[in-house]
């Protein structure tokens, strides 16, 4: 793994290896000592061309948990919107010495020109690009939802899927990339997930995707979610006739306090809310709901910072140049690399 | 091969007991073996110290320490996630810490995990046992409890094998073997 | 295939042996501009001969599509370039793209564009005129005057955008028909492609690329065909790029309307999978669709729903690929390849045989630009516009050696049949062994002089 760009390529047993490695980072944030010597010396550019406090402050966090240097490069109201290139920005960071770079932005595939191209030689870490994919955040609610499913199964997280949980994500499907990079991580975990928007917030063709599909929240909630995450919804979506009004668009596919409830009537007790935030409260998610304590909205925002450090580590650590030297007397499944030098 | 089973509990034993000597006793004792194959020692060796004073919980007085994050050679490493690092019940704080290795070579796992440790308390003492030492180190370090001393080459590679971690066409398996490398 | 120079002097060439339209082997003697004899052992006698064994003669080909860039965009292409591109890609005539800065919707913008051309002489470049001012599609250019001009301009278009409002499209349609001219539409409704980037469906569902639905070329489609019909009026559909338009135009042409199509060389070939790579040399409008696509169009040429290939030549500067794909510049470079890619996706495949060849890429195109002198049979007395290919060649697509200045081509790497190795045109040999020799020259006058009868007056 030399960069992470998206979840449909991530294969299960790198999906795995992430989220175990942030397990670790996890312990690690609940010492007294939360900082890490692994990264002193290498660099990390968080290059940001779309505003988002929340994804930047969390990458930032991780790689100063793991002793990294951080450059921030805001390319927003910086020499890029005044017409210099991705490519120039590119090589302007190489030049410093990047050994990681953390791309935010607003055109699908972005990332993918930084990887696939000889403007920089960093490893390439995708935060969100346009209406694409955001596989860090598919990562770290995954890693929220297993460690609910493993609580929920009396068994330990480590080297775990999510086979048979079921999984509904409601909202703004057409524009979203986490519901892209959920869906397809959640395929591979062995999650069975229902996406759940008004028809005009569908892309065309997503009766091809690994995932049902469905109109109508209710009866998707009837038939039985494990996970109900509930996606940002943009009101002026409306004005582009996405929708007819807000009111309409949240007494349909809004979590509203009816809804909670019906978790409760329906005997779902441990059905968690999620929410990659930030929330418009009363519109895809009523307040009740956000605040209730079936949301994990905050124990996702406590595990981005755990899931980008094991990002960070497994893409900056290793010989990049696989394969990983293996020992010939093990025939433990868990085994790993053998250690050089002892 | 350089050691089979019984060479390796016989060892284990001896380093017990110099382990209960130097300390005068089992006061303070947590044991913090380096995964993989320090872990299972440490376990073994905590079962001797009960043996030999059954006051002491020997589930209670070890812990796993991994060192991967604090290591200086992560870009050679190939990547793996880091394994759990648990503390002994008993904590590390004020305590005789016994770190636990199998093979002593260059030094600088041990060098990190003096790191990792000063990361998560503050011990008393730090003392090293090591199943190996084969030598040609590259850090002022010594082990203060060896099983075996073991010249070697470093073209050769000391190869412990373990039944906790290791197993030869199914078959669990303890030895040390020398390898030469390819 | 070597030429020989024989007599440097006469300016008379016997090419020996070529296979006229793929037909059996026969000479082919060249002086005065014309097709002097068309027969078997032919004198030389004085003419430089050219051994063809093994290659086929052909009409030189006429492009309905290309942009030269010229004026205004000097840094992606210019006349003379794209005009040595045309030559060592087959062509004898392009047509070059009114949306050049300014605008191609005057007479005097016309004018210069043909006499860049005719200085260049590497081929017949004949203006496109715009359907309107500015491109802006309120308002209609002065179509007669470019029709009138020096140009003789009778193809119309405001390509790269869609004359989408209806009214303006069939007044375009009616006032044409005065001088015998077309309206070459770029079918694209625009609301419904409001910051398009792909085709949309399964390939821009997965990677959040806007999408750019078929329905928004067949609708204009549909629409442009019935109107074509209500006025009586010839129609041109520039790059068809989907089955469903494939449908609509055989349905229209089953009725009697008067509608050519054209397909580019890209869309018989490449997919929307190729947008995965999210590698803007695959950006390209109307974009790249499916294979179920491609398989309709391939047939639709081969059956003659869709007349000719057009290119789209769409140069651009390396700056504006080498970015983000929302960020870059639709478009491909194409006169180079045209004749490997159609080799390759309709010859090789059984489709079509090189008559057919010369008819979409040759005969076709010049009778839509009503080009009086180009697309006409290898025969004595005809004028000696001819290209020399050796089939049997195979060659890597390397863009950093086209003459034309875009190095967009999105078969950079491949490996395609079919070579170019040598050109006539005007009689006069532009490319020998597969290089540029020298460009014809109009004499002094002739510059200024209109180049093709003028029909329809
Ligand atoms: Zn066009």
């Amino acid at each position: 793994m030399k960069h992470l760009l998206s979840t449909e390529d991530l294969s299960l047993s790198n999906a795995v290896r992430i989220l175990d490695t942030a397990e670790e980072m996890a312990a690690v944030g609940e010492r007294e000592v939360k900082k890490l010597p692994t990264l002193r010396g290498r660099t990390v550019v968080n290059l940001f061309f779309e505003d988002s406090t929340r994804t930047r402050i969390s990458f930032e966090a991780a790689a100063k948990r793991l002793s990294a240097d951080v450059i921030n490069f805001s390319a927003k109201g910086s020499s890029v919107s005044k017409g210099e290139s991705l490519k120039d920005t590119a090589q302007t960071l190489s030049a410093m010495g990047a050994d990681a770079v953390v791309i935010r932005h607003w055109a699908s595939g972005a990332p993918h020109r930084l990887a696939a191209t000889d403007w920089i030689d960093a490893a390439v870490i995708n935060a969100g690009d346009g209406t694409h994919e955001h596989p860090t955040q598919a990562l770290l609610d995954a890693f929220t939802m297993r460690r609910h499913w493993s609580k929920l199964a009396g068994t330990p997280s480590a080297g775990a899927d999510l086979t048979g949980m079921r999984v509904a994500i409601a909202g703004d499907v057409l524009h979203s990339r986490v519901a892209r990079s959920n869906v397809w991580l959640l395929r591979t975990l062995g999650a069975e997930v229902t996406l759940v928007a008004p028809p005009t917030l569908l892309p065309i063709g997503v009766e091809k995707w690994p995932c049902s599909v469905s109109y109508d929240l209710d009866a998707t909630l009837a038939r039985g979610v494990d996970a109900m995450m509930m996606l940002r919804v943009q009101g002026e979506r409306m004005n582009a006739s996405f929708f007819p009004t807000t009111r309409e668009y949240s007494r349909r596919w809004g979590f509203d306090d009816n809804r909670l409830r019906a978790l409760d009537t329906l005997g779902f007790k441990d059905t968690i809310i999620m929410h990659p935030g930030p929330m418009n409260r009363g519109l895809e998610i009523s307040s009740a709901a956000a605040d209730s304590p079936r949301s994990t909205v905050l124990a996702q925002v406590r595990n981005g910072v755990s899931i980008r450090m094991a990002a960070l580590y497994l893409l900056l650590s290793g010989d990049t140049r696989e394969p990983a030297v293996r020992t010939n007397s093990t025939s433990s499944p868990s085994a790993h690399a053998t250690k050089e030098s002892h | 091969m350089v050691l089979n089973q019984a060479d390796i509990d016989r060892a284990l034993t001896r380093i017990a007991h110099e382990i209960l000597e130097s300390n005068k006793g089992s006061q303070d004792l947590a044991l913090l073996g380096i995964p993989r194959r320090g872990y299972p020692l440490a376990v073994r060796l905590a079962a001797k110290i009960a043996a030999a004073d059954p006051t002491v919980d020997p589930a209670a007085i070890v812990g796993q320490l991994d060192v991967t994050m604090f290591r200086d050679d992560l870009s050679h490493q190939a990547m793996r996630p880091p394994y759990p690092t648990q503390l002994p019940r008993t904590g590390i704080d004020n305590k005789v810490v016994v770190l636990i290795d199998d093979v002593l070579y260059s030094g600088r796992t041990i060098r990190a995990a003096l790191d990792a440790i000063i990361d998560l308390g503050r011990p008393r003492i730090v003392r090293l046992a090591v199943l190996i030492d084969r030598g040609h180190r590259e850090l002022p370090i010594r082990a203060d409890h060896v099983g075996k001393n073991l010249p070697t080459s470093s073209a050769e590679k000391v190869r412990v094998r373990l039944e906790e971690t290791d197993s030869v066409d199914g078959a669990p398996v303890n030895e040390v073997v020398i390898e030469a490398t390819a | 295939m070597a030429s020989q120079q024989q007599d440097a002097g006469t300016g008379a060439y016997l090419i020996r042996g070529a296979a006229i339209l793929g037909g059996a082997p026969e000479d082919l003697l060249i002086r005065d501009g014309i097709i002097a004899e068309r027969g078997q052992d032919l004198s030389a006698d004085g003419a430089t001969v050219i051994e063809a064994a093994g290659l086929v003669a052909l009409p030189g080909m006429v492009d309905i599509h290309t942009h030269l860039r010229e004026p205004g965009r000097e840094d992606a292409e210019t006349v003379e370039t794209g005009t040595r591109a045309a030559a060592l890609g087959g062509y004898t005539a392009v047509h070059a793209m009114a949306n050049s800065t300014p605008v191609a919707d005057t007479a005097g913008v016309v004018e210069q564009v043909l006499t860049l051309g005719r200085t260049a002489g590497w081929v017949d470049v004949r203006p496109v005129g715009a359907v309107t001012v500015g491109l802006a599609g309120e308002q209609l250019a002065e179509l007669g005057a470019m029709a009138d001009s020096r140009a003789r301009v009778r193809v119309f278009s405001d390509d790269g955008i869609c004359v989408h409002d209806p009214v303006l499209m069939r007044r375009a349609l009616e006032y044409v028909k005065a001088f015998d001219g077309v309206v070459a539409q770029h079918a694209q409704e625009p609301r419904l492609t409001a910051g398009a980037q792909m085709n949309e469906g399964e390939v821009s569902a997965v990677l959040g690329l806007t999408g750019w639905p078929a329905v928004a070329e067949e609708s204009i489609i549909a629409r442009d065909v019935l109107l074509a019909q209500h006025v009586g009026s010839r129609l041109h559909v520039c790059h068809v790029s989907t089955a469903g338009s494939v449908e609509i135009i055989r349905w229209a042409k089953s009725r009697g309307v008067n509608v050519t199509a054209e397909v580019t060389p890209h869309h018989l070939w490449l997919t929307d999978e190729l947008a995965r790579s999210y590698d803007p040399v695959y950006k390209v409008n109307p974009p790249l669709r499916t294979d179920a696509d491609v398989q309709a169009l391939r047939a639709a040429l081969a059956d003659g729903t869709i007349d000719v290939v057009g290119t789209d030549h769409a140069p651009h500067p390396s700056e504006h690929k080498e970015c983000e794909w929302a960020q870059a510049a639709m478009g491909m470079t194409g006169l180079e390849t045209a004749l490997s890619v159609v080799q390759h996706t309709m010859i090789e495949t059984g489709l079509m045989g090189w008559a057919d060849f010369a008819r979409v890429t040759s005969t076709a195109p010049a009778a839509i630009g009503r080009l009086t002198d180009q697309g006409r049979p290898l025969d004595a007395g005809e004028p000696a516009n001819v290209t020399l290919v050796d089939p049997a060649a195979r060659w890597t697509v390397d863009p950093s050696k086209m003459a034309t200045m875009g190095r967009n081509s999105p078969f950079a790497g491949r490996e395609l049949p079919g070579k170019v190795v040598a050109m006539f045109f005007k009689g006069h040999p532009t490319v020998l062994d597969g290089k540029l020799n020298t460009p014809y020259r109009w004499l002094p006058e002739q510059a200024q002089l209109p180049g093709t009868a003028a029909a329809g007056h």
